[in-house]
């Protein structure tokens, strides 16, 4: 007997269309360097060190030493990437990012390679789930997660451009593509309305979105039609979207490779409560992950569609 | 406005040096400027009731060298991208460098008096994207040297002759950051930065070497890769030839060998007047101590 016959999608680590637009933008303007800790390879810079090699600036193992140095590169009129698996360099350089980059002002792009429980098996010191409940406590500091490479490479130039300090999650886990227009992909501060509908609303981000889709599908042949929102800016977050939402649709699941604690879902849930209170669902990290595959951890932690789509019918009480 | 409006010490912008002066009146002429920016200190701490006294003074003649004989600044330009950069790491130690850059004419004398009052631009812990003059904003021990670094690297990317110079704390060095900072600007020679390492041999607690011991201090700048000085901290004219020693093909480590409260006896050496606060009649003894 044969397997049936399956269109295979196709899917995307986001690093590679980071470094390729990083050496694009880099071509064009001499003011752009990159910063890493022993990360040339972990951060896909190898064609940006040969063409560059001066304005690869390797610190070593040292991300404290990093975000500084990228505050004393930006102070003297360089727009510095800094590039590091995302675990290390917002947990170990957290003061260096709330006070050299974002209280400084300072237009210094932290780039967290490999996030969410990306590393797998190499467990929860090497997981970034933190971050996103860390970096929105910080003043001043634009939070972004492209969900695929379109959006990778928009928000890499939004960031070059844009004179404030930023973070953007750099996914690994190889995902599909969510954007139909390339020419649209990003725009900061702005979610992407991927599906329409008035049931209730799939609120997304980064790996989740494609994911999210996916259950839209579900839902549909179940007849409940769910919107669904891509929050690429995590921060400044697109209330008006989120409340319109939560006015039309009723109920709200959101979805993210992250502790449920401080970052997309309670985001979100802020706004609601306070401008439109609808019953939501907060799906995400619960604690410390168990060994596993970064793949079958998503799944473990019913971050996918079939959890999803429980979290849903549970919402929408069928 | 603060209650009193008395004005701070000194008042008036004082002229940096020129580049012709012999070693006397160097001397000389930088000793009358360190007592203005020191009376300055002791005011704006009496009348905030706040700060770090014995920091203050032991950074005093550091920065009065620095401003006023060997950084290339322009109080008109503040952001002129071909400045040098002065990194207080130290931040703590605001009200001296407030005093200095006041003095030197970054922004009138008249606003110390409005240190650390509701809403002034003078914290606690100087802001840069408040007081013209500033180059990074610290408090935090340790963010300093790194930011040195930086901006050294900057310099050669550009291929510019600007010089960054960063003021340390020593109880600051027990900082793991400062230690990544210093292998990596010895690994890349950058000879264009210098810290400067305010020896007081005091922390807020206690002696350095009683909390965690810093010597042999020089021999562990030498390890990193920089050529590392040691001078009096007090001796202006011993500041400036450190401060300007040709550029060698290292970074450069000087230290500073200072008395935490210098220039106020009941003050000088004592760890408790860390961030004691004087009282009035204190502020008077001190005053008369640092006669003009």
């Amino acid at each position: 007997m044969t397997a049936p016959a399956t269109a295979k999608i196709e899917t995307f680590d986001c690093r590679q269309a980071f470094a390729e637009t990083l050496v694009e933008i880099a071509q064009s303007d001499p003011r752009i360097v990159a910063v890493c800790n022993d990360s040339v390879g972990s951060s896909n810079l190898s064609a940006f060190q040969k063409l560059f090699p001066e304005r690869l600036v390797n610190v070593g193992i040292a991300e404290q030493d990093m975000v500084g140095v990228s505050a004393g590169l930006a102070n003297g009129g360089f727009i510095p990437f800094v590039c590091g698996a995302a675990p290390f360099l917002t947990g170990r350089a957290l003061e260096q990012i709330k006070v050299d980059a974002a209280y400084n002002a300072l237009p210094i792009v932290l780039c967290g390679m490999s996030p969410g429980m990306a590393y797998g098996e190499l467990g929860p010191t090497h997981h970034s789930i933190e971050d996103l409940s860390w970096l929105r406590a910080i003043d001043g500091l634009a939070i972004v997660v492209p969900a695929d490479p379109a959006q990778t490479r928009a928000a890499v130039r939004w960031a070059a451009g844009s004179g404030v300090p930023s973070y953007l999650r750099i996914g690994r886990t190889k995902a599909p593509s969510v954007t139909a227009d390339d020419s649209n992909a990003f725009a900061f501060g702005q979610a992407n309305v991927l599906r329409q509908g008035s049931a209730l609303t799939i609120v997304a981000t980064g790996i989740l979105v494609s994911r999210a889709l996916e259950a839209a599908e579900v839902l549909a042949g179940r007849g409940i039609e769910a919107r669904v929102l891509n929050i690429s800016t995590i921060k400044p977050l697109d209330e008006a979207a989120i409340v319109a939402a939560a006015r039309e649709t009723g109920a709200i699941v959101t979805a993210e490779e992250a502790m449920t604690e401080g970052g997309l879902g309670a985001a979100v849930a802020a706004v609601v409560v306070r401008h439109a209170p609808a019953p939501m669902r907060i799906l995400g990290v619960k604690g410390f992950a168990p060994t596993g595959s970064a793949t079958f951890l998503l799944d473990h932690f019913g971050l996918n569609r079939d959890g999803i789509v429980a979290a849903a019918l549970e919402l929408k009480g069928s | 406005m603060p209650a009193s409006s008395a004005p701070a010490s000194g008042g008036t912008i004082l002229d940096p040096l020129p580049a012709a002066v012999d070693a006397a009146e160097r001397r000389d002429r930088l000793g009358k400027i360190a007592t203005e920016i020191r009376r300055s200190v002791v005011e704006m701490i009496g009348r905030a009731r706040l700060g770090h006294i014995g920091g203050d003074l032991s950074a005093t003649d550091t920065l009065a060298t620095l401003f006023f004989a060997v950084l290339k600044v322009d109080p008109g330009a503040p952001t002129d991208p071909n400045r040098d950069r002065l990194i207080l790491s130290k931040g703590h130690c605001s009200a001296a460098l407030y005093s200095t850059l006041s003095l030197r004419g970054f922004f009138p004398t008249g606003d110390l008096a409005t240190f650390m009052q509701p809403l002034s631009a003078l914290n606690g812990h100087p802001n840069r994207r408040k007081v013209p003059g500033v180059e990074a904003n610290t408090g935090p021990l340790g963010h300093g040297l790194p930011i040195g670094v930086g901006s050294a690297i900057a310099a050669k990317l550009s291929g510019a002759d600007w010089r960054t110079f960063v003021v340390l704390g020593d109880g600051e060095l027990q900082e793991g950051s400062n230690w990544e900072a210093a292998m990596c600007a010895g690994h890349r020679a950058l000879d264009s930065l210098t810290a400067i390492v305010d020896r007081n041999r005091l922390q807020q607690g206690a002696r350095t070497e009683d909390t965690n011991r810093l010597d042999p201090l020089a021999d562990k700048w030498r390890a990193f890769g920089w050529d590392a000085v040691e001078c009096d901290g007090h001796d202006h004219q011993a500041l400036f030839e450190a401060f300007t020693a040709p550029r060698s093909g290292k970074p450069v480590c000087v230290i500073a060998n200072s008395i935490k409260g210098k220039g106020v006896s009941f003050i000088e050496d004592r760890v408790e007047w860390h961030h004691k606060v004087p009282s009035p009649e204190q502020v008077e003894r001190a005053l008369k101590e640092l006669a003009r």
